[in-house]
């Protein structure tokens, strides 16, 4: 599955209820949809399925804030991440 | 000079975004004692007048029952006004253990250790606990003073969204890995007003060798048959490892709270947490008045019965005539408006008509989720209910919302 398929994927599994849509510029933080409380599963997943390890510096919300801007993270950390 | 004309201005443009964003908290000065007919000042310079109150969580009544002040008078000519010092130090008197006791007997634990207040429990308690290879899994709505412990815990953490069993299964699953696993939730949640489920958390604990702690502070002293909190309307006493709870709210209203639990959690706490090591705790005035509490809870369940009453009674009335409420059965009835400025333009006119309420929009409430909470208390009579019920009808009809539902609502209002 694409990264923005995966990504979206597991957004929806993991904060939203059945009715509920993400695109690519949804904005999770700034929404409410994820807070910074519950972001910590998110930054999880991604570090585990495209392994990488985020810096704490690098991690502040507002780099979660759309999936878009979470794809653009994961390719500084692994460019060749698909 | 250190504080800067720069620095200064920046916080000026902070707090103006404060203003601006609608996020604005102000208070309402209050000239009488707590309880339900009380004299409010606001806004700040007005002439103070005479409301009824039904945003405190004054539950049980007792914030100035004439025998809750008495033995505060007594605690104060006893054992004087201060301790001057940390609990481990000279800072401990009879009086505190005594407390102690009371609110393990109540709660039936094994244990129990104070702590100056409910937010201070939660700092001290996982941190004394728990290490980095253990994590800890939280209700995505636990109190702000649940989050702020767990950030100042090692342990790793996650969390499963509201209320959800299942996924509470998955998360547990998950972390089969750790060392311990510590699921973590509120008992009654305050701006909703409903319980978690802690018989099927109950269950998966054991299952999934997890161990339960439970913020109680909206429950203890009224939910449940014999008032003792969620834990015992879920039919799981005994099966709670840690509850933490307060004195602020139904207990008495003035301050300090607790871990009571697991003896040697509590053991840990008394070793480890540093709210407990590193400040003083409940001063002697507040916990002879405390103990006093414990005492008329412990014999009758009098008051709480007659919240459940009136909890009933303020539920039908407001679906009677027409409202949208947050279904639930605990004191806080969320009346739910979706629209944030509506709740506060509601909320406003309500007070003008004698009836001190509050509107609750995001961020504190989800996005879309505005609301006017309303709390009942064991103090109100039916003649407050009834008063508060003509002046929600007269300002529902006023919005035109009465016997709306939530999508007619936000078609009139937006979100
Ligand atoms: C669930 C919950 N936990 C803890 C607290 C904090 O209690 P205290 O005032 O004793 O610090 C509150 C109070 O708002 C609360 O609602």
């Amino acid at each position: 599955m694409a990264m923005q398929d995966l990504i979206i994927e597991y957004i929806k599994d993991e904060y939203l209820e059945e009715d509920d849509e993400v695109g690519l510029d949804t904005s999770l933080i700034t929404s409410g949809i994820v807070d910074s409380f519950s972001m910590v599963s998110l930054k999880t997943f991604i570090e585990n399925k495209y392994d990488i390890s985020i810096p704490d510096e690098k991690a502040a919300p507002e780099a979660f804030d759309t999936v878009r801007k979470i794809i653009d993270l994961v390719h500084e950390f692994n460019p060749d991440a698909t | 000079m250190a504080y800067s004309e720069k620095a200064r201005a920046a916080y000026k443009e902070l707090i103006d975004g404060i203003r601006n964003d609608g996020l604005f908290k102000e208070e309402r000065y209050i000239h009488s004692e707590q309880g339900i007919e009380i004299k409010v000042e606001f806004p700040a310079g007005s002439e103070p007048r005479e409301v009824l109150n039904f945003c405190a969580n004054n539950y049980l009544g007792l914030s100035s029952h004439p025998e809750v002040v008495k033995a505060a008078h007594e605690g104060l000519d006893t054992r004087g006004y201060g301790m001057s010092s940390v609990r481990f130090i000279c800072g401990t008197q009879d009086i505190h253990r005594e407390l102690e006791s009371k609110l393990t007997a109540f709660l039936e634990t094994e244990d129990t250790i104070l702590f100056s207040s409910c937010l201070d429990a939660n700092a001290g308690l996982f941190e004394a606990v728990l290490n980095a290879d253990d994590v800890m899994i939280a209700d995505r709505l636990v109190h702000a003073s649940v989050v702020d412990g767990m950030r100042l815990c090692p342990a790793k953490h996650d969390t499963y969204k509201h209320s959800n069993m299942e996924h509470l299964e998955k998360k547990l699953q998950e972390h089969q890995d750790a060392r311990y696993r510590m699921i973590i939730t509120d008992g009654v949640f305050s701006m909703d007003g409903d319980m978690a489920k802690l018989d099927v958390m109950c269950d998966l604990a054991d299952k999934y060798d997890a161990m339960v702690v439970l913020d109680d502070s909206h429950a203890t002293g009224f939910i449940g048959k014999r008032g003792k909190g969620t834990h015992e309307h879920c039919g799981v006493l005994g099966r709670i490892d840690a509850i933490t709870t307060t004195l602020g709210k139904a207990l008495g209203g003035a301050s300090g709270g607790c871990v009571s639990g697991r003896a040697e959690l509590v053991e840990m706490c008394r070793q480890r947490a540093r709210p407990y090591l590193f400040s003083n705790t409940m001063a002697p005035v507040v916990v002879a008045a405390a103990n006093k509490v414990l005492d008329i809870i412990t014999v009758t369940t009098e008051r709480r019965d007659k919240l459940e009453e009136s909890t009933k009674y303020w539920r039908e009335g407001l679906e009677s005539v027409g409202f949208d409420l947050k279904a639930g059965d605990t004191p806080i009835v969320p009346v739910m408006l979706y629209n944030a400025k509506l709740a506060q333009d509601m909320s406003r006119d309500l007070f003008d008509e004698g009836i001190y309420v509050i509107g609750f929009f995001f961020p504190v409430v989800a996005k879309g989720q505005a609301r006017i909470r309303t709390q009942i208390s064991a103090a109100h009579e039916r003649e407050h209910l009834d008063k508060a019920l003509e002046a929600f009808t007269k300002i529902g009809a006023k919005y035109d919302i009465l016997g709306k539902g939530k999508q007619e609502i936000i078609d009139t209002y937006g979100l």
